[in-house]
């Protein structure tokens, strides 16, 4: 009888896991959208706490006790560029609980264990092994505690071919006699090294897109468990997951013109610099003349990127585009989908900075207005602004669809100093006949302009 | 209880219908929400803890009982912070500058 409440209490649960998604399509209902998943969750815990008598209420008291301590300080306290960071890590430990859950669960059923749960197990441990330690190099890197260059040195795909036959190899010892119990230390370490190895190999720029990857690994391991314990509101919840990172993977990968397969073995960035090396004159301009453009523009677009989050310019940047605004300019902010450190990042900045997002428009509607536009401001972006994506075929940006400000009237950089930028490539925007370079940290820059505009 | 009761073809029909009912419904998601539309997938797919309840509940040794209640533990880490920094960046959008001082 319980046994048959608690099903249809699952079916609630997963009824209300699709409707948060639903509702999540749009920010009018996206609200309403997480309240859903929170409902649903708990519906699933408190089924699951009734109708299977966990003995030992005490140890699960101390570990939602020790969730509540990390989880809590960690939603509220944690800064708005550090969520690519608190995204990794979340992956990290999904994919862990689920890879343990999963490891515990062989344990238990041996020597009992049939082929398919066999092979379902094994499969879900690797994806929830690797995910593990591949988003923990991805939260390391995001948080800078190792560098965030590409981790790139002779012989790595044939290391990480070692690796991955050792992991085939155990793979194949256990599913064929699921006792070979002394196979699986052995699986497990061998895809933890995976995990590791794989993302060492990845940098900074291709953040979003492997995070994105993680995240579809970390919802398919989920739903591989749910499959192994029989359990269907997991395989639900989990292909959600799954298919949430798989899209969002794919739009990640088509913003730079890469397969999957490129970034996650290309070492992109790391290659000696090829494309043709943009030469001329950059043209640099005073905070005076940046104030008389601005002052006379009609129009104005922001294009901000990773390196506005550096250099925390988001909330002086509303202020300028406010005032901007009151002296009679469309503002608007162009958002490339793979500006910043994960999918949507730029986006949660300049909300947070109270920028309404009816202004934050996407990189394909942003780009018919570019040549109707008085001024292009850019602000710590660069790869997703070079032209070179469009002109040069020999570079390695070549067809990654751009935001096309050098279309624009007046192109604005600012810029610390004249380095590449973040994937190392040259960017011939800057030797553009209609680009000024304003240098000097982007914040600052934007501080003095904003004095401009008060004593104008 | 850990015997398989369903058939497997079930399970694959639910995990497929899955797919394509979250194809559908992510694909419509507006990119300014792909952010919080993370931190709620993976707040979700940690329902995982309740795999993990359920696996502590009758544990046949002490290994199997302590790994479950660490994945209790991260899985539950996750499902808090998740669902509250999504509800936290969702605050963030605003369609105008409408109670700010100006």
């Amino acid at each position: 009888m319980i046994e048959s409440v608690v099903g249809y209490l699952y079916v609630a649960s997963a009824i209300l896991f699709v409707l948060a998604l639903k509702w999540m399509s749009e920010v009018k209902t996206a609200r309403r959208g997480n309240w859903a998943g929170s409902l649903g969750m708990l519906i699933a815990i408190a089924a699951t706490m009734i109708a299977f008598k966990v003995q030992r209420t005490d140890l699960v008291i101390i570990a939602i006790a020790v969730g509540s301590l990390i989880g809590v300080p960690l939603a509220l306290k944690l800064p708005m560029t550090a969520v690519p960071q608190r995204t990794a890590m979340s992956h990290a430990f999904g994919a862990l609980a689920v890879a343990l859950v999963g490891t515990a669960e062989y344990y238990h059923r041996i020597p009992q264990i049939s082929n398919f749960a066999m092979i379902v197990l094994t499969a879900e441990m690797i994806l929830g092994f690797l995910t593990f330690t591949g988003s923990t190099v991805a939260f390391l890197k995001l948080q800078e505690i190792i560098p965030g260059k590409p981790f790139i040195y002779r012989g790595r795909n044939f290391v990480i071919g070692t690796v991955v036959a050792v992991i085939a190899v155990m793979a194949a010892g256990l599913i064929i006699n699921p006792n070979n119990h002394f196979f699986l230390p052995v699986l497990i370490a061998a895809a933890l090294v995976f995990g590791l190895l794989l993302v060492m190999g990845i940098g900074g720029a291709d953040m979003p897109t492997v995070i994105a990857i993680l995240n579809a690994y970390a919802g398919l391991s989920a739903a591989a468990l749910g499959f192994v314990l029989d359990n269907q509101l997991l395989i639900v919840a989990g292909t959600l997951d799954g298919a949430s990172g798989f899209i969002l993977a794919i739009l990640m990968c088509k913003a730079m013109n890469r397969s999957f397969v490129n970034v996650l073995f290309g070492g992109f960035g790391a290659t000696a610099s090829q494309g043709v090396i943009a030469t001329g004159d950059v043209k640099p301009i005073n905070i005076e003349d940046v104030y008389l453009m601005l002052e006379a523009a009609s129009s104005v677009t922001f294009v901000p990127g990773y390196g506005m989050a550096v250099s925390q310019a988001q909330q002086v940047l509303r202020e300028l585009g406010e005032l901007l605004e009151k002296n009679g300019a469309e503002v608007l902010y162009g958002i490339h989908p793979v500006a910043g450190r994960m999918p949507g990042h730029m986006n949660v900045l300049l909300a947070e900075a109270n920028v309404p997002y009816d202004q934050l428009i996407e990189a394909e509607l942003i780009n018919p207005k570019m040549p109707t536009t008085d001024v292009c401001v850019v602000i710590g972006a660069n790869d997703v602004v070079n032209p070179a994506a469009k002109e040069d075929k020999t570079s390695p940006l070549w067809g990654m669809p751009i935001i096309e400000v050098d279309k624009s009237r007046t192109v604005i950089v600012l810029k610390r100093s004249m380095n590449p930028g973040f994937a190392g490539i040259e960017n011939p925007l800057f030797f553009k006949d209609n680009t000024r370079m304003l240098f000097g940290d982007a914040k600052a820059s934007i501080q003095a302009l904003i004095s401009e505009f008060r004593s104008g | 209880m850990h015997d398989n009761v369903v058939p497997v073809s079930i399970n694959l029909l639910i995990f497929l219908l899955s797919a394509f009912l979250g194809l559908g419904l992510i694909k419509k998601v507006s990119k300014l929400l792909h952010t919080p539309l993370m931190s709620l997938t993976n707040a979700i797919s940690s329902v995982s803890v309740v795999a993990a309840l359920i696996v502590m509940a009758e544990p046949k040794n002490i290994l199997i009982l302590t790994l479950a209640t660490i994945a209790v533990a991260l899985a539950a880490t996750n499902v808090i912070s998740g669902f509250m920094i999504t509800e936290r960046i969702l605050r963030m959008f605003k369609k105008d500058n409408g109670g700010k001082i100006k």
